[in-house]
């Protein structure tokens, strides 16, 4: 399996949850809901962040995308909580 | 089609008629500008983050899907971010067409659109505390009408 290296943005108060605003992660997580289950296994602060995947919108490369979206040439992964622009 | 993400404040009335001034063919010019409301006098203050990598593009996106659809000479689209108090002007949207048709559907269009789908969060700042706005089902619900 090829390890991928992802920038990881957080907004709102998921980043307030997880304490930073970005990181950079090596993983094996193939998709977005491989790489949230790896987040949540590694700290508390993670688990409460993804605790509820509905109430989160995921981005990848800066486009709006399905939890089950490949993570395959991506380099940057986005997560937050619904937008409130306007 | 012009897109500007900023912190800093603007003038509803210059950018209009700057607006004017492009579009002198258009029949029909209609703008609307979003102002912080004072939640009868709770609201502190408000801070509005983005992302800055994906809200220009993602703003973008969203005019080029409504020039597609209305007939369109010209669009703005205008939001800050950053620190807003109660008064302040958030946003505002200017759309340009021959009949006033189009120009008001494109401008309630880029309105929806932008509340749900250009990243930006609201956390409000109030005597009580500080908190993230949710955003509502009639906002999901506003874009299936178009």
């Amino acid at each position: 399996m090829k390890k991928l290296m992802i920038d990881l943005v957080y907004f709102a108060w998921v980043r307030e949850r997880i304490g930073i605003s970005k990181e950079t992660l090596e993983t094996n997580a193939q998709t977005v809901a491989e790489l949230i289950d790896e987040l949540k296994a590694r700290e508390e602060r993670y688990a409460l962040a993804f605790e509820d995947i509905s109430a989160l919108r995921v981005a990848v490369d800066q486009e709006l995308s399905a939890f089950d979206a490949s993570l395959d040439g991506v380099r940057e992964v986005a997560f937050f909580p619904p937008m409130t622009g306007g | 089609m012009s897109v500007r993400v900023q912190s800093e404040p603007f003038d509803p009335g210059k950018e209009l008629s700057q607006f004017s001034r492009l579009v002198s063919g258009a029949g029909a010019i209609v703008t609307f500008t979003g102002v912080v409301r004072d939640e009868d006098g709770t609201l502190n203050h408000m801070m509005i983050e983005h992302y800055p990598a994906m809200t220009g593009p993602a703003i973008e996106a969203i005019e080029k899907e409504a020039i597609g659809r209305w007939n369109l000479s010209a669009s703005l689209v205008i939001h800050r971010y950053g620190a807003l108090s109660p008064g302040d002007q958030i946003m505002m949207v200017a759309t340009a067409s021959r009949h006033r048709a189009h120009a008001f559907a494109a401008a309630e269009f880029l309105m929806d659109y932008l509340k749900s789908r250009a990243p930006f969060w609201k956390k409000e700042f109030t005597a009580d505390g500080a908190y993230w706005v949710t955003a509502k089902d009639e906002d999901e619900d506003a874009l299936k009408r178009w």
